[in-house]
């Protein structure tokens, strides 16, 4: 199993992928695809059971999110490295659409040299690729404290902090 | 200039650690080659036929003499001591050994350098104009926009990972001398039928394989809205930008496919949602944000007296090869008694844009006697002393010419751009720099490069177009064909405000032949002008290409018969 980063702590992922074809358990966390929420919304929101959604990156985030709102937990994918479209899915969910939820990262950019960054785009949970040290990973998820974007609302607003110090 | 704060340099040496870090591990095998690719080409290292080569961040093209002194003792210490400056304003090493490119960044770091960002599928290295600030023909100065633009997209965590690189240019002037319509976004400053400044965007211009002329989206942006609005576009690109074929993930692509109309709607969309959000006052300059940068580049100290000085004029008429340099290598200057200077890295035998150590430091030195200690690079790979008094102007030039640089060729053939092809490049399909030798030598008498006049002469070793050939007056294109190395031609580009993509002659040249092609160009050109006030681009764009065609096949097809 990967290893999960929550909330800045080494956590065990309490969710199970449910893949489109498994059998519906009668209570439990599970991360069922977008597809499947979409085609058994009523029998997933029963009471018993706990689900994420996993958002493909293609996804426009605009036209899902009154329909996932109220779920605890959204997972977006990178397919690979060098794919960053949910990084604007993400900064879409929590700042656009105020998503209070986890927003899980998962796929082959959640590494060491992406944590920071997936981190202040407003990700709170990271599904560790498998080659990942967790202990390095755990440090580089360290807040920033500094940035020249107003993305991540922990780090000090580089313009804020001119216009404060001019004042 | 604008000098960091202690933001500014707390972000950078951070990136420094970063990256030494990334390095050690890579060396260590504890970071898979295929990403730490990824990450070095952020950091500027690539890795080409026969070393890494790094690029180095030139911000709008602007340099102190302090920085180019700390670039000469990078070409010196761990390069074979020399630079190249590019056609987006960079310097580039060939030379460096990659274990010791932290330190190189480290010591770009300790005079307010960087190579973020100058390489990889990001926001590039922001460009302007090299007359920017004292121009004549300039509305305002656009270097405090482009400050702005590359703090912002510096790091920005959004957009890191884009569908391919993204490139920027800026231009406040009548003309337009940072091609900004064939850039990823053109930002043109300008002011409304109110007289309030803002911004005209341009999106989806590019060179390269598909080279296309950027579209206007927005007539006219609010001078603090700038951010908002290209935060939006990013955002467009990013998510809909394509990514399964990297020859088609460029933005112009997109525009292309959604046509201009729709794509602006998208972006006037998602740009209407950030301005309702909470992050829109934290991206709108206020008044003071915009005043307090404006103050980085405030005009230099002119002396008031520096137009009442003779001796420019009698210089002229005494030295004759004087004369031709200041007609050819130095352009008027917003401040009467100033002139902005063009030193030339066009030299006979060099390759264009190459500058050794002893040249930079001599440059340095001179920009600092004579231009208030600062230089600027040019998108033609030479450089600009840009506030030069007139009175000066005879003893900065004999100090110039003594170093080899000061060749009065400014805009005419042999000034030409060049990639560095197939010597160093890994993507070339063929040479240029031998290419532009030949041309060279057919050309060397400068009597008669004055009698041809302005041509913009573009050359690039492969269809990536790092030559801009496609916006070439004469343009020139190497293609590999079966192991051969081969040339194709186009006339009639222009990255300027008459912007075109210039037109295929027909069939490649061989290498032999090439050198042989372009002066055949030229003769056309010169039996075919109206009269010597008609430039080669005004001519072809009168003639077409029919007289052109003409003499080039015809001679190919006499020499196969002969041979």
């Amino acid at each position: 199993m990967r290893t999960l980063i929550r909330n800045g702590r080494i956590e065990t992922d309490d969710y199970v992928w449910l893949s489109d074809d498994a059998e519906l358990p009668a209570n439990g966390k599970f991360i069922v695809s977008l597809t499947r929420w979409q085609q058994q919304r009523e029998s997933l929101a029963m009471d018993a059971l706990c689900v994420g959604v996993n958002v493909p990156n293609t996804v426009d985030i605009s036209t899902v999110i009154d329909d996932l709102r109220g779920q605890p937990l959204i997972a977006l994918s990178f397919p690979s490295f060098a794919d960053g479209r949910a990084y604007s899915q993400a900064r879409l969910l929590r700042d656009r659409h105020q998503y209070t939820g986890e927003i899980r990262a998962t796929g082959n950019a959640v590494v060491l040299d992406q944590l920071a960054m997936l981190q202040c785009c407003g990700f709170t949970s990271f599904a560790l690729r498998d080659d990942q040290n967790p202990l390095h990973c755990l440090d580089a998820l360290r807040p920033i404290d500094l940035a020249y974007q107003p993305v991540d609302t922990h780090a000090s607003l580089v313009s804020t902090l001119r216009r404060a110090a001019a004042a | 200039m604008y000098q960091y704060d202690e933001y500014d340099q707390k972000l950078v040496d951070q990136r420094v650690e970063q990256f030494r870090d990334q390095t050690r591990r890579f060396l260590a095998g504890e970071l898979p080659e295929e990403e730490f690719r990824m990450l070095r080409l952020r950091n500027g290292l690539y890795i080409q036929r026969f070393a890494p080569m790094l690029r180095v961040a030139i911000p709008y093209g602007l340099l102190s003499s302090r920085q180019l002194r700390m670039l000469a003792h990078i070409a010196r210490t761990y390069d074979k001591g020399y630079g190249h400056i590019t056609t987006r304003q960079n310097i580039q090493y060939n030379w460096p050994k990659l274990e010791q490119v932290p330190d190189i960044l480290a010591d770009m770091a300790s005079v307010q350098m960087h190579a973020i960002q100058t390489s990889g599928n990001c926001i590039r290295n922001i460009t302007s104009d090299h007359l920017a600030g004292v121009a004549r023909d300039e509305l305002v100065d656009p270097r405090p926009y482009c400050e702005l633009t590359r703090q912002w997209s510096t790091f920005h965590p959004e957009f890191n990972w884009l569908p391919r690189k993204f490139k920027f240019a800026f231009s406040s002037s009548t003309n337009d001398r940072a091609a900004t319509r064939v850039h990823d976004v053109g930002v043109h400053i300008v002011r409304n039928a109110d007289g309030e400044l803002g911004y005209s965007i341009y999106v989806g211009g590019g060179l390269g394989r598909m080279p296309m002329i950027g579209h206007l989206i927005r007539e006219f942006l609010p001078e603090a809205q700038l951010l908002s609005y290209l935060e939006a576009i990013l955002r467009v690109y990013n998510r809909l930008g394509r990514r399964d074929n990297i020859h088609r993930a460029r933005i112009k692509v997109l525009v292309k496919a959604t046509g201009p109309a729709k794509f602006a709607e998208l972006v006037e969309q998602e740009w209407a949602q950030i301005l309702a959000s909470p992050q829109a006052a934290e991206l709108e300059f206020t008044p003071d944000d915009l005043a307090r940068m404006k103050a980085h580049f405030a005009a230099h100290p002119h002396r008031t007296d520096a137009v009442n000085d003779a001796g420019f004029d009698k210089a002229q008429q005494n030295d004759s090869a004087f004369a031709a340099f200041v007609r050819r290598n130095v352009r008027e200057h917003r401040v009467d008694g100033y002139k902005a200077v063009f030193v030339s890295l066009k030299a006979p035998g060099i390759a264009p844009g190459d500058i050794t150590a002893e040249q930079m430091e001599l440059v340095a030195d001179l920009a600092e006697r004579y231009s208030f200690g600062e230089l600027r690079a040019t998108h033609d790979q030479n450089l600009v002393l840009a506030d030069v008094a007139q009175g000066d102007l005879y003893d900065l030039w004999q100090a110039l010419r003594g170093a080899g640089l000061a060749t009065p060729n400014i805009g005419l053939l042999t000034d030409m751009i060049c990639c560095p092809g197939l010597d160093f490049c890994s993507l070339a399909n063929a040479g240029s720099i031998g290419v532009a030798q030949d041309i060279n030598d057919r050309f060397d008498s400068l009597d008669h490069l004055y009698d041809v006049g302005e041509i913009k002469l573009k050359m690039s070793g492969c269809m990536n177009g790092c030559g801009h050939h496609t916006v070439g007056h004469i343009g020139i294109l190497g293609v590999d064909k079966k192991g051969e190395e081969w040339y194709q031609v186009t006339l009639g580009g222009s990255a300027e405000n008459d912007v075109s993509l210039g037109d295929r002659t027909g069939p490649s040249f061989s290498r032999d032949q090439i050198a042989d092609a372009v002066q055949t160009i030229v003769e056309v050109y010169l039996s075919e002008r109206s009269d010597e006030e008609e430039t080669f681009l005004q001519c072809y764009r009168r003639v077409g290409m029919a007289p052109f065609k003409a003499r080039l096949y015809v001679e190919a097809e006499e020499e196969e018969l002969a041979a």
